[in-house]
């Protein structure tokens, strides 16, 4: 029985939160949903623990406000056993080509806060001697292009971060580091695009690969869908001088 | 230059909406905005100011009940559960929450719904809006009698609660009112506890449909009941079935039939899919005669032995089939479901499979079903006996299915609104005296002026 293991989801209004959250208490883990929108959290907190039974809290949390993360980490009354964040927004690029102010969000909401959250867990989970972080990045870290470059910028820093951590705590012991890129997932942030059906996945397929590579069959990186894997590994081998005529 | 779009891709599509959509029969296939909500709060958004609109769930009704005539809220993303009181067993849960949702998170738990529609790909909202039955209607009712209330959103933005006791003739005209009395966004539902979650199955082979009929009715007192009719069968053997009965097991069943099963299997995964360009010329007759043949054998050999059957096969045999709706082609199907009141039933249900089989293109296995009582004015069910069918669309189709329609119009009789794509306002009146108290609440909540469906414009509601 895992019944007393624990999972603390940041990000947990979004729908690959409330998604991964339910895998977890399926198996009997405890949910805690921890989102800046406290009333979307508590309506997927509801769903979850209604779903599967188990006990499922909220809390209160503004990742922008990165002066309270350490607060925030300090203050859990119980440390997770694993934390998975989803914390990410698109922004509009070109909107933030010209408006520098959300340019500087995206950039803070996709790396910035996140990473200085995670190296919170890092420490406590390392005081402890165990845990697992799981950071959810996304394919567009892998090469900027002009149509999201601010957030694509933003994932890649995100996914370096991730790539440290995990080469730090690898180094020290038990404290595991788990990097999810996501390619097309069916979601509200992408609710108003049009998404190319064979590369699209439901936010479940998301959460089932959280689980396996959390706790089923370990994995450091990986990508949803798979196949997502070999169309970056050709878009980053393509030649900078043919790649930057491309609308891709 | 490619044009690969990636994630990230700031290429939005200025106006999403419009598109082509169909009910489960693929007929027919109109145009409409389609708006997909994610909250509560957002559906209710998207009524304020628009018209010619009604909710959708899944899809699953035939015709065109949950197409707007101008626009069409998809309720899939109210799909969150509430709570769950295990005391009282009741479940409440957004509109958008399906069947098999509810299935896969309380079967386990030892709780069943105590109607269910033969799929279980239906949205609690749709359940509600179509007052679907189940194989126990004549013994226990519609789901409506599963509902303790529910909220409503009405045209103007008002939400509200509707139960026996609150707002009791709103309550009574949404069961079967087919989405036009307001915009259903969750419910409270009483789960039904079950020992097992297997059926303990008797079959009985009738030769024609009166022997069909005698089972039927000396079986009231089953919990479930349904008879497969071989529509391929005709002159003394027309209307020949298999009839099901089935109770809920007891453990004391499982150990007698079955004592290596687990009490509350998982649902069963689909098996199987239809590609979209499924070869019709599969569905000749000889190879339906062939099927029907070995299935009717194989029935036949169960006759007498009472066995036990997983509860996602017995209710929804046909869910293990991903889209068979494809297999009637492009051009679609209708699904012909009627009613006919018990003193009648006999010969005019022995008219119309006559017919049937003589024009020879229906499916080749009909439902028979006993009904009781309806829950609500619009609901379908009423004392008698219901049978099932699918015919492709065909040139020829609907002036055959306008001369079955007389002999159910002329019989008392009323077609399934969830089903329906093509009958006259006529028939429709005829067979749904309780459209005035429909007509009525959607005057009083300023319904009738904003919620439209093809199938409210259709016959007039």
């Amino acid at each position: 029985m895992t019944g007393t293991k624990s999972i603390l989801v940041i990000g947990g209004s979004s729908d690959i939160g409330h998604a991964t959250a339910l895998r977890y208490a399926k198996e009997g883990w405890r949910v805690t949903l921890a989102a800046r929108d406290l009333a979307a959290a508590q309506r997927n907190a509801d769903d979850i623990g209604t779903r599967s039974g188990v006990d499922t809290t909220v809390q209160s949390l503004d990742v922008l406000q990165t002066g309270q993360l350490a607060g925030f980490v300090a203050g859990l009354s119980v440390l997770p056993d694993t934390v998975v964040c989803v914390v990410g927004e698109l922004g509009d690029q070109l909107r933030a080509q010209t408006d520098p102010e959300l340019a500087t969000t995206i950039m803070r909401t996709n790396f910035e806060a996140p990473s200085l959250l995670l190296e919170q867990f890092a420490q406590a989970f390392a005081a402890r001697g165990s845990g697992t972080i799981v950071g959810v990045s996304s394919v567009a870290g892998d090469r900027g292009r002009a149509s999201n470059y601010y957030y694509g910028a933003a994932k890649a820093g995100f996914t370096q971060f991730l790539s440290g951590l995990r080469n730090r705590l690898a180094l020290a012991g038990k404290v595991r580091v788990v990097t999810v890129k996501p390619g097309f997932v069916r979601t509200k942030m992408t609710a108003h695009m049009k998404l190319p059906a064979p590369l699209t996945v439901q936010p479940d397929r998301v959460a089932e690969d959280i689980y396996r590579a959390d706790v089923t069959r370990p994995r450091d990186v990986i990508y949803v869908a798979r196949r997502f894997w070999l169309v970056m590994a050709i878009i980053c081998a393509l030649p900078e001088t043919i790649f930057k005529r491309m609308r891709i | 230059m490619p044009t690969v779009a990636l994630p990230g891709r700031a290429s939005a599509i200025s106006d999403p909406g419009e598109i082509r959509l169909s009910g489960w029969g693929n007929y027919p296939k109109v145009s409409t905005e389609l708006l997909a909500p994610r909250t509560p709060a957002g559906a209710r958004d998207d009524l304020l100011g628009r018209s010619g609109i009604v909710a959708r769930g899944a899809g699953r009704a035939y015709g065109d009940a949950a197409i707007g005539t101008q626009a069409t809220i998809s309720l899939r993303g109210l799909n969150r559960m509430r709570r769950f009181n295990a005391a009282t067993a009741q479940l409440t849960v957004e509109a958008g929450v399906t069947i098999a949702d509810i299935l896969a998170a309380f079967e386990p738990r030892g709780f069943f719904l105590r109607v269910v529609p033969g799929t279980k790909f239906v949205t609690v909202g749709g359940a509600i809006a179509a007052d679907v039955h189940g194989k126990n209607h004549h013994r226990d009712g519609g789901f409506g009698n599963i509902v303790d209330s529910f909220r409503l959103a009405l045209p103007g933005g008002e939400i509200v609660s509707c139960s026996r006791s609150e707002n009791a003739a709103l309550f009574a005209a949404t069961l079967g009112g087919m989405g036009l009395t307001g915009m259903i966004l969750d419910a409270t539902l009483r789960l039904l506890p079950i020992e097992t979650a297997w059926l303990r199955q008797d079959t009985r082979v009738a030769g024609n449909l009166d022997a069909a009929i005698d089972q039927l009715e000396g079986n009231a007192s089953s919990t479930y009941s349904v008879a497969w009719i071989d529509c391929l069968a005709r002159g003394a053997a027309l209307g020949r079935s298999l009839v099901y009965l089935a109770e809920h097991a007891t453990r004391r069943d499982i150990d007698r039939l079955g004592p290596a099963l687990a009490p509350f299997p998982s649902p069963r995964t689909q098996l199987l899919s239809v590609p979209e360009l499924f070869p019709g010329w599969l569905l000749n007759g000889t190879s339906m005669r062939v099927f029907n043949e070995l299935y009717f054998r194989r029935g036949a050999a169960h006759q007498g032995e009472p066995r036990l059957v997983h509860w996602d096969p017995y209710f929804f045999p046909l869910d293990a089939i991903s889209d068979w709706n494809r297999i009637y082609g492009r051009r679609g199907f209708v699904q012909y479901q009627c009613v006919i009141p018990l003193e009648r039933a006999r010969r005019v249900l022995a008219d119309i499979l006559d017919r049937v089989s003589r024009r020879g293109d229906a499916s080749f296995l009909a439902v028979l079903k006993q009904l009781g009582d309806g829950g609500g004015p619009m609901s379908f069910p009423l004392p008698g006996y219901t049978l099932t069918m699918d015919f492709p669309v065909s040139d020829s189709l609907f002036a055959f299915l306008d001369q079955l329609d007389v002999l159910v119009v002329d019989a008392g009789g009323r077609l399934y609104l969830a089903k329906d794509a093509r009958q006259s306002r006529a028939t429709f009146e005829s067979g749904y005296p309780g459209l005035a108290a429909l007509r009525d609440i959607r005057q009083q909540t300023g319904a009738n002026a904003r919620l439209a469906s093809h199938l409210s414009a259709r016959l007039g509601i």
